[in-house]
């Protein structure tokens, strides 16, 4: 092992080491910024620059939906779509906040109607339909609007006949619509299982964190499945696992890199290359 | 057989008649009037109670220790069961068991989830939490079914999932996301029945079905009450409260039109009756086999499809 290996692994078991539930609100409105991982204070622009990835130690900051549209698109192609399509409350659930209440804040912090953006545009130059979730509107959770968007924009793609791209952040499925959630992971599958029909390529991009009812559903269902770097996913998370097993689990456990050891994604990306990956990726596919 | 603790008043009615049954023996007093009230009221009481059970007693029932599981219900609803091991990639999961069978003169292949009722069963059964690997046999044999144009019929009783490190090191996410793609493209009908406790996509993983039916005390749900409790609550001892919200039981599924019917129990649950119970349940599962024999293989994909591309609700 040459040194500058060991500083890389060094790097990464230290990534590896942060907890899953960082808040992902704690820099913002700030003009510097501090590094999540290497503690490095950057200036919010020079970061923002550098796709909100950190210039010195390379962590992924988690990003939001536009962000990831404005970084991922050719400049003004996205086309939003279905975006009239907003969250009721069926089952007047509160715990200790009424749902309405936690709608209208996640609203008013994300100027989201819910936990996921979709549309049509190209990356370079070729056309994608595309849905890519939001973790700031509730934790990216996928309640019947996300079913209902993601599954529509599945239907538009079959029917114009372009590639599918879901890129996925989410905590799993929303409990307040209890069960109608659990029904979205259903509907948005039988989906993908028209788009496998059609032959119609569906790619999925799992970014910082998936974990839950997005990973047992159509988040792992991609033909092809790319991670970015720094991503953790999983079915169950963290602190159930070690509660149920009540042991410590491996630094690098849920990280995009054991995934892939454990064949469950083709490719990692880092988001400076995610782009171009996704781009030659389609363009292979091109009939 | 364990009573539960918001049985307890009956306990003492019936306690009260076979007190005055030994005294009438014993002492050869006519008390058949008395004891004839007594056991009006006892089942007055019952019938009050049991059709009132809150979400949180239902949840005590639909998780009895002796409430049918998978093997009893191989006994009480089928004949010429033959087990189908593994899923072919070197495992056999026990927690989810299946094979072919009869139900009634049609045979079908039949799979569910295996809670035990001991603890030695309960290890080998892993508390009828399937690993991957359970999703991949359960697939298997659905394809399986498939092929030779055999009904599936599944019985789901599981508190979900497990979460382990070799669950996700082999994919537990993709193993039920693969089970809900593949379900959609089967062309032969599927009944799913939740007969015990149907917690998240655990349960799910098998219950991409034409017809979904729930047993009375059974519950169907996103996430345990005690799970939503301490995440939403941060305390899980407002599992109650979690339960009541989060709208689980059969009687509100049905409302909300996720489920396509309520299979009855005895009185006090499955576990009072197996025999009332298997019969409910067999007549249940041939009448939705009979709503779909006419339809083509088209039609029960289809079926199937339009039914979950409705469920959700929202403004547009």
């Amino acid at each position: 092992m040459t040194l500058q290996d060991w500083f890389e692994t060094r790097k990464e078991q230290q990534h590896a080491a942060r907890p899953v539930d960082v808040k992902i609100d704690d820099n913002i409105g700030k003009l510097w910024v501090k590094c999540y991982n290497c503690n490095a204070q950057l200036p919010k622009k020079e970061l923002e620059s550098h796709m909100m990835v950190c210039p010195q130690c390379g962590y992924h900051f988690r990003i939001n939906a536009r962000t990831r549209i404005y970084q991922l698109f050719d400049e003004n192609t996205f086309e939003e779509m279905f975006e009239n399509i907003t969250p009721s409350d069926p089952l007047e659930f509160v715990d200790t906040e009424p749902y309405k209440e936690r709608q209208k804040r996640a609203t008013a912090a994300t100027s989201l109607n819910d936990a996921v953006i979709t549309g049509i545009g190209k990356v370079e130059g070729e056309e994608i339909a595309c849905a890519v979730m939001d973790f700031e509107y509730m934790g990216g959770s996928m309640g019947s609007v996300v079913g209902e968007k993601i599954t529509s924009m599945m239907e538009e793609a079959l029917k114009r006949k372009i590639p599918m791209v879901a890129i996925t952040a989410s905590g799993g499925a929303r409990m307040q619509e209890s069960v109608l959630s659990l029904m979205q992971m259903a509907k948005t599958s039988c989906a993908v299982a028209k788009l496998n029909e059609a032959g119609i390529l569906y790619i999925t991009i799992l970014t910082d964190p998936t974990y839950g009812g997005v990973t047992a559903s159509f988040g792992t269902l991609g033909d092809i499945i790319i991670a970015e770097q720094g991503a953790r996913v999983g079915f169950a998370g963290r602190r159930v696992i070690e509660q149920t097993i009540r042991q410590k689990l491996p630094a690098d456990f849920q990280t995009a890199e054991y995934l892939m050891k454990h064949g469950q994604v083709d490719v990692i990306a880092k988001r400076s290359e995610l782009k171009a990956t996704l781009a030659k990726i389609l363009r292979l596919h091109k009939k | 057989m364990m009573k539960l603790d918001f049985e307890k008043p009956i306990i003492k009615i019936e306690e009260k008649i076979e007190e005055l049954k030994k005294m009438s023996t014993e002492s050869g007093m006519d008390l058949s009037k008395e004891i004839e009230t007594f056991e009006t009221q006892a089942h007055e009481y019952k019938k009050e109670l049991y059709e009132n059970l809150q979400p949180i007693q239902k949840l005590q029932i639909a998780r009895h220790p002796n409430r049918p599981n998978f093997l009893d219900w191989i006994q009480l609803l089928t004949t010429d069961f033959v087990e189908m091991h593994g899923d072919r990639e070197g495992s056999d999961d026990r927690a989810i068991i299946g094979g072919i069978a009869k139900i009634g003169e049609q045979p079908v292949v039949i799979v569910g989830t295996v809670k035990g009722k001991s603890t030695k069963e309960n290890l080998e059964y892993n508390f009828g939490m399937p690993q991957p690997q359970g999703y991949r046999k359960a697939l298997r044999l659905f394809e399986h079914a498939n092929r030779f144009g055999l009904p599936i019929v599944t019985l789901i009783d599981t508190p979900g999932a497990y979460p382990g490190i070799k669950a996700e090191e082999t994919g537990q996410g993709i193993a039920i996301a693969v089970n809900l793609k593949e379900m959609a493209k089967l062309k032969v009908p599927i009944i799913a029945i939740i007969t015990g406790e149907g917690c998240s996509g655990g349960a799910l993983g098998l219950a991409v079905a034409n017809r979904v039916l729930v047993l009375e005390h059974a519950y169907y749900t996103v996430i345990s009450p005690e799970g939503c409790a301490s995440i939403l609550w941060r305390d899980a001892a407002k599992a109650g409260d979690a339960a009541n919200a989060l709208k689980i039981t059969a009687q509100d599924l049905m409302k909300l039109g996720i489920i396509d019917g309520i299979v009855k129990e005895p009185m006090g649950g499955a576990h009072y009756d197996y025999d009332f119970i298997g019969q409910e349940l067999k007549k249940d599962i041939l009448a939705a086999l009979e709503e779909m024999k006419n339809m083509s293989p088209e039609e029960l994909k289809s079926d199937r499809y339009n039914k979950f591309r409705r469920m959700g609700v929202f403004n547009s």
